[in-house]
């Protein structure tokens, strides 16, 4: 027979992947130009299927590229501009070693410069797709803007960041954008929907700035390089969209109560960094058209699902509700509370914040004003409260926005222990443990006044005998309905077995028979139980894997929601005690 | 003379400080004379001979002036440069106008030798030029009182003293003289000299103690120039250098070349370039980007895109305030600490603060917002596709309960009796009785209704296997103890059935001609002692048999010898003719079962991984099954015949439909250890298999009469009851041949029945 012997590794897998160092010495790039290539055009490594097939039958740990993402960069103009600046580096180093001032000069005058224009619009064909990379971006521009001046980055990058962030945060006050809010220990994670596109972001806590030592800031600095170009057009396209001035522009014209403050020629960005000023608009204003045009697509899109319709209404309504939450209020925040990150939100909602003068720019009414609603304070006490005005902790604020309601503030007062900060991102699926405070939570906003249960609690203190049937009505509130008659035949079975214990102390006598009871639910639960683990047997090798890796994770996380609740219920009886021992 | 004297005064000086440098030249311009520069050499001389000249012809002595311009000459050759005095010379010419003395012309030479010698500073420095008229050098003049010379000169001539005349002579010039007071003689030329009135005055101020200069401000600040401390701007006396003065050179170049790089375009003027800086950066957010959403082409890069996962969304724990059940406790955060950090399930210590402004700065923040982008740019992806799979499906779907009944459900009864692990159980064709065999060396028959243990046979060894035969006419009963076969009638059943055994037994005649045959085995009969008992015949075997299996017709059964020789491993026995045959001359592999098909005479021999299936008649391999398991342990055929299911030591247990392939239908792994048993129901579409741990499994196994229905499989029961021994737990099962009944013995000495 004929035909040539096909010779292995010569096409599929094989040569679909490029090693890395292949792939350098195909782009006759150094590492670090490769690096930052990809970083640039998001290029990544994949993990390909079939290593065998790809590495010639070696398993071998090997980072592997699809070769036509090599062959795509090998055209790339970054190329060229790379070995231009290779190139420049060289002519510098040649001029300063010989101190060449004038030669110096000349050549750092005409530093390469590229542009990152074009690989954003490839990297990101609609505005849509850059939208939804925008959390990372996001992310290292705060990160950024946090960095004090030193010598690991440059200055300018610091400030760029800085600029570009404001600007965003300036669209989210402007669009009001911002949907969640939550303040973990690492920073503060912020939610917005922007263009039907959910991104969300976490700012650091701006607290004393340590420099970390396992970072490599070069990585940083070219990522932070190309976020901030995308960002500063993902702004300015948000800003048009939204009939804004680009760049930002105060509204009216800027107020000082104290001249001194800074520099005039930092006046304007000062003021704008602080975002509490409005930004200038073009003129033309149709949000509220927009909105509800947007409603309407919805609906003319899945137009045949009454239920989706509406549920997308009443998100609507919620999500006007939450951007007009704080409309017509003042809040004023004490020194201590941090201000950047308040203003934000409650300028995001239709608030107005201010603070003293003193603190920093930006400032528009003072402490002794009377307009003021809301104080926002930190501190444990407070002297000479004023009663025109609610004083609460800054807690309040997050948790209101998380509600989408003006929860009531008597949970919040200054000194008082504020109920706990859940996560408004967490969605329990069945079988997953909800804390006891969102079922709280989740009343408070409903309007369900808790005072029915402290009493009852109250009510509950006194009698040593009532404990018992205390606990089981917890323990009946606590489980479902399906679980119920389980609980109380457990109830009657114990009250049996004190009854018998009791009698056996008595003497030897003869007793009545007890009938053996059939459990049917517990038969029938058995039953079930072995019916399916006849059918877990029964299930074909290939999904037997995916069926035990499913069941561990859901073990798993059961397993956890069992531990917590178990805490809980300690801690709830630690704490009965506790009551009792302060009674007593 | 006065001029060598001031001269040495003067070179003292400049030795003595070089701090008084100005002071120097201020006493050397005693008279307040200018200087002038002098351009030419010649001129100088010229000048200076002319000036000399005027002078000799009222000088005595020719010698006198003939040396003087010898010396000027000397001076003047040496230096380019030569400083005459015009004051000197009109304050000399009103002098001369006074008193035209030769004297006086005289000192007027003098003065001006003085004022050349002072102001050339560089005449000082050359030490050998030093007073050059008399080289005596440094001894007493008195020496040459006697001679008429008073020294030598350079050339090593005489200078003969000058005549000044005897004691009268001096003492008329004394007389005439106005100038006598102030003659000096110069001790070494002999020559007087006139001291001038500057010089008289000096000396008198000096003889008064007071600054022989006569200037006024002496005690003026003093300004220390040169100190030991660095001054930032320091000031020299450095003279300006002549290239200050010069047009450069190098900038001349410089200038060429920035005219050069200008036009070439490779130098822009600074205020263009940052003007071009700040209009022209090429990364300024611009809006024309995504100015009009065009669609991406749809290129195969663009489909094997993988996004970048977005990060987690914090849950609870990760609030500054959650709630109390979040934090750790003790235990959980010892094992936090001390996990590595890739195994933590959180990357974090839950933590609790009791007010916004107490929380502190997150220490990994940096970091992990680092790993996030190495991640991104580094870590390799992989589309996994995310199974968005119900459990519940995975399950196959069962036909309901109801439809598989009957089925054994619940232990119905145990048997016990045995002091050992009971190896072997069968029930008879009847169904009424269930014969054991077991390690204590017994074979026990019991009634299955009641429990009860009718008989007991003890034999010598161990009873590894007992079987009923399936005849239901015949009452036999094979026990293999070690070596032997034992078919025994234990005459429990209908009488009549018992005599019809016996009979057809005593039927067989021996013919005699075993003597040409080769035997394998050696039948024989009990004695009455035995046969009383209801043993009837024995078949002893070369080796240990491991299995025994009857033919379903009764006549026929099949013995496996263990490692007898490879040719003897199967036998088959004729149980009318007292016949043995060793059927494979050589059979393949290790022979674990072997079996006889229920209608066909087909014969299966189970080896470790094969089942090969031979036809009797043509004596032929007919077909070869493969098992995908390690080491066959058990084999059952199915009552039709078509389908067979082996059980392994590897925990398999595999169903083969004869009519489809050569592989398992279906292989099920649901035993946890290894099988020892599998068994088919006679009539019930029921199959069981017995395992070490400890368990029988009763599924469903229908066999559809129709060709193109694969078998139904589906397991009804797990029956537990027998306890685990030395990792050995059911021994066998075997099914109630007519009732949906199931029995196992196991290693725990017991018998048990479901039902």
């Amino acid at each position: 027979m004929g035909g040539t012997k096909k010779k292995k590794f010569e096409r599929g897998a094989a040569t679909a992947f490029v090693s890395r160092n292949k792939a350098l010495k195909k782009l006759q790039l150094n590492l670090a130009d490769f690096r930052t290539l990809c970083i640039f055009k998001g290029i990544y490594p994949v993990e390909p299927l079939h290593k065998k097939k790809v590495n010639k039958g070696s398993t071998a740990v090997k980072t592997y590229y699809n070769l036509k993402d090599i062959q795509f960069l090998s055209h790339d103009q970054l190329i060229t501009k790379f070995r231009e600046k290779k190139h420049y580096v060289r002519r510098l180093k040649r001029a300063v070693a010989k101190k060449n001032r004038f030669a110096e000069s000349i050549i750092r005058d005409s530093k390469p410069v590229y542009s990152l224009k074009s690989v954003i619009k490839e990297r990101y064909p609609t505005f849509i797709d850059a939208l939804r990379d925008l959390d990372d971006c996001l992310n290292l521009c705060f990160v950024f803007a946090s960095f004090p001046h030193s010598k690991r980055v440059h200055v300018e990058m610091v400030q760029m960041c800085k600029k570009r962030t404001v600007e965003f945060q300036h669209y989210v006050i402007a669009a009001k954008a911002l949907r969640k809010v939550f303040v973990s220990i690492k920073g503060i994670y912020y939610q917005a929907d922007i263009k039907g596109e959910t991104i969300t972001w976490i700012v650091s806590h701006k607290r004393g700035f340590t420099h970390p030592q396992d970072v490599d800031y070069k990585i940083m600095q070219t990522f932070a390089e190309y976020h901030s170009v995308l960002l500063g057009h993902i702004n300015i396209k948000l800003f048009s969209d939204k009939n804004l001035v680009y760049p930002p522009e105060l509204a009216e014209p800027q107020q000082f109560i104290d001249q001194d403050q800074c520099l005039e020629t930092d006046r304007t960005d000062e003021n704008l960094a602080s975002l509490a000023p409005a930004i200038k608009t073009t003129g033309e204003t149709q949000d509220e058209e927009d909105d509800d045009a947007e409603v309407d697509a919805l609906n003319a899109i899945s137009a045949d699902d009454p239920d989706f319709i509406e549920k997308s209404k009443l998100e609507a309504e919620s999500v006007k509700k939450l951007q007009n939450l704080f409309k017509g209020l003042r809040f004023f925040l004490n020194r201590e509370v941090p201000r950047e990150e308040l203003t934000f939100v409650i300028r995001a909602c239709s608030g107005l914040a201010s603070w003293d003068y003193t603190l920093g720019v930006g400032a528009t009414y003072q402490e002794d004003d009377n307009s003021i609603t809301h104080h926002v304070i930190d501190r444990p006490a407070v002297t000479n409260q004023r009663l025109d005005r609610t004083y609460v902790q800054p807690q309040w604020v997050f948790d209101s926005i998380n509600a989408r309601t003006l929860l009531p503030a008597k949970d919040y007062f200054p000194g008082v222990p504020c109920p706990p900060h859940l996560s408004p991102f967490v969605e329990e699926k069945e079988g997953e443990y909800v804390p006891e405070d969102k079922v709280k939570f989740l009343k408070r906003i409903q309007g369900e006044a808790e005072e029915e249960e402290e009493e009852s609690s109250e009510e509950d203190e006194p009698g040593a005998e009532d404990d018992e049937s205390d606990e089981e009505d917890d323990d009946e509130e606590n489980k479902d309905s399906l679980e119920k008659p389980a609980g109380k035949k457990r109830k009657i079975d114990e009250k049996k077995i004190k009854s018998a214990d009791a009698k056996k102390a008595k003497t030897m006598a003869v007793t009545e028979g007890v009938l053996e009871r059939v459990d049917k639910h517990k038969l029938l639960q058995q039953q079930q139980a072995e019916d399916r683990r006849l059918g877990e047997m029964m299930i074909p090798k290939k999904h037997k894997r995916l069926y035990n890796k499913i069941m561990t994770s859901r073990k798993k996380s059961s397993q956890e929601a069992r531990k917590l609740q178990e805490k809980k219920d300690k801690l709830k009886e630690q704490k009965k005690k506790g009551k009792k021992l302060k009674k007593a | 003379m006065a001029w060598d004297w001031e001269s040495k005064e003067s070179k003292l000086h400049k030795k003595k400080n070089v701090s008084f440098n100005t002071g120097m030249a201020r006493m050397g311009d005693l008279g307040k004379r200018k200087v002038k520069v002098l351009d030419e050499s010649t001129d100088n001389n010229v000048s200076f001979f002319q000036k000399a000249e005027q002078v000799p012809e009222a000088s005595d002595d020719s010698d006198e002036g003939s040396s003087f311009s010898d010396d000027e000459g000397e001076d003047s050759s040496s230096q380019d440069e030569e400083y005459v005095d015009e004051d000197d010379s009109e304050d000399d010419d009103s002098e001369d106008d006074s008193d035209s003395d030769e004297e006086k012309n005289d000192d007027q030479i003098e003065e001006v030798l003085d004022t050349v010698t002072q102001n050339d500073e560089y005449e000082y420095d050359s030490s050998d030029e030093e007073d050059v008229r008399n080289t005596i050098g440094n001894i007493p003049v008195e020496w040459y009182d006697d001679y008429e010379h008073i020294g030598y000169d350079v050339e090593g001539r005489k200078l003969i003293k000058p005549n000044h005349g005897d004691a009268l002579d001096e003492f008329l010039q004394k007389a005439d003289d106005p100038n006598y007071w102030r003659t000096v003689k110069n001790k070494l030329t002999g020559q007087k000299v006139v001291l001038s009135e500057s010089d008289v005055r000096a000396i008198q101020r000096i003889q008064a103690s007071t600054h022989p200069d006569g200037s006024e401000g002496l005690y003026a600040p003093w300004v220390d120039f040169f100190s030991n401390e660095v001054m930032n701007m320091p000031v020299t006396g450095r003279p300006p250098d002549k290239r200050s003065f010069i047009p450069s050179k190098w900038e001349r170049q410089r200038v060429g070349q920035m005219v050069h790089a200008l036009k070439m375009g490779w130098m822009k003027p600074r205020g263009e370039i940052r003007k071009l800086k700040l209009t022209q950066d090429p990364n300024a957010p611009s809006l024309d980007l995504w100015k009009e959403d065009n669609e991406p082409d749809i290129t195969k890069r663009y489909r094997m895109h993988i996004p970048a996962p977005k990060e987690p969304l914090p849950g609870h724990a990760e609030s500054y305030n959650p709630p109390e059940e979040y934090l750790f406790d003790e235990q959980e955060e010892a094992k936090w600490e001390a996990q590595e950090p890739e195994e933590r399930r959180i990357n974090f210590k839950p933590q609790k603060f009791s007010a916004y402004r107490s929380v502190p700065k997150y220490s990994q923040f940096v970091n992990e917002r680092f790993s996030r982008l190495l991640d991104l740019y580094m870590a390799a992806r992989q589309r996994k596709m995310k199974m968005n799979v119900n459990p519940e499906d995975l399950i196959p779907k069962r036909p309901d309960k109801k439809d598989l009944q009957p089925y054994p459900t619940r232990e119905g009864m145990i048997y016990k009796g045995h002091t050992d692990m009971v190896r072997s159980i069968s029930p008879d064709p009847s169904g009424q009785w269930l014969a054991s065999g077991s390690d204590d060396g017994t074979v026990k028959l019991w009634e299955v209704g009641t429990g009860r243990c009718m008989t007991t046979l003890k034999f010598a060894g161990k009873v590894t296997y007992v079987s009923w035969n399936p005849n239901p006419a015949i009452n036999l009963l094979a026990a293999v103890v070690g070596p032997t076969v034992i078919l025994l009638n234990p005459g429990l059943v209908d009488k009549l059935v018992c005599s019809n055994t016996d009979s057809t037994l005593d039927k067989y005649e021996d013919d005699g001609d075993t003597a040409g045959k080769k035997s394998f085995v050696e039948w024989s009969t009990f004695d009455v002692l035995d046969q009383e008992k209801g043993l009837r015949i024995q078949v002893v075997h070369a080796k240990d048999v491991v299995q025994f299996t009857w033919h379903t017709k009764g006549d026929y059964f099949a013995t496996v010898q263990q490692d007898g020789s490879k040719s003897q491993a199967v036998l088959i026995h004729q149980l009318s003719r007292r016949q043995t045959q060793a059927p494979f001359s050589k059979p393949k592999g290790l022979v674990q079962r072997v079996i006889f098909h229920p209608v066909h005479p087909y014969f299966f021999v189970a080896t470790q991984q094969h089942i090969r299936i031979y036809n009797l008649v043509k004596q032929e391999l007919h077909k070869k099954l493969q098992a995908n398991c390690k080491y066959i342990s058990s084999i059952d055929i199915h009552p039709g015949g078509d389908n067979i299911i082996i059980g392994s030591y590897d925990s398999r247990l595999c169903w083969f439909d004869l009519d489809l392939s050569t592989k398992p239908y279906q292989t099920l792994k649901y035993h946890k250890k290894a099988l020892r048993q599998v068994a088919f129901h006679k009539h019930y579409p029921l199959f069981a298999s017995a395992s070490d741990d400890g368990s029988v499994i009763v599924s469903h196994g229908k066999v559809y009469s129709d060709q193109l229905l694969n078998p139904l499989i589906v397991t009804v029961k797990v029956l537990r009851g027998h306890k685990t021994t030395n990792h050995i737990s059911v021994l066998d099962c075997k099914f109630h041949p007519t009732q949906p009944w199931i029995f196992s013995s196991g290693a725990d000495s017991t018998i048990r029945l479901y039902v």
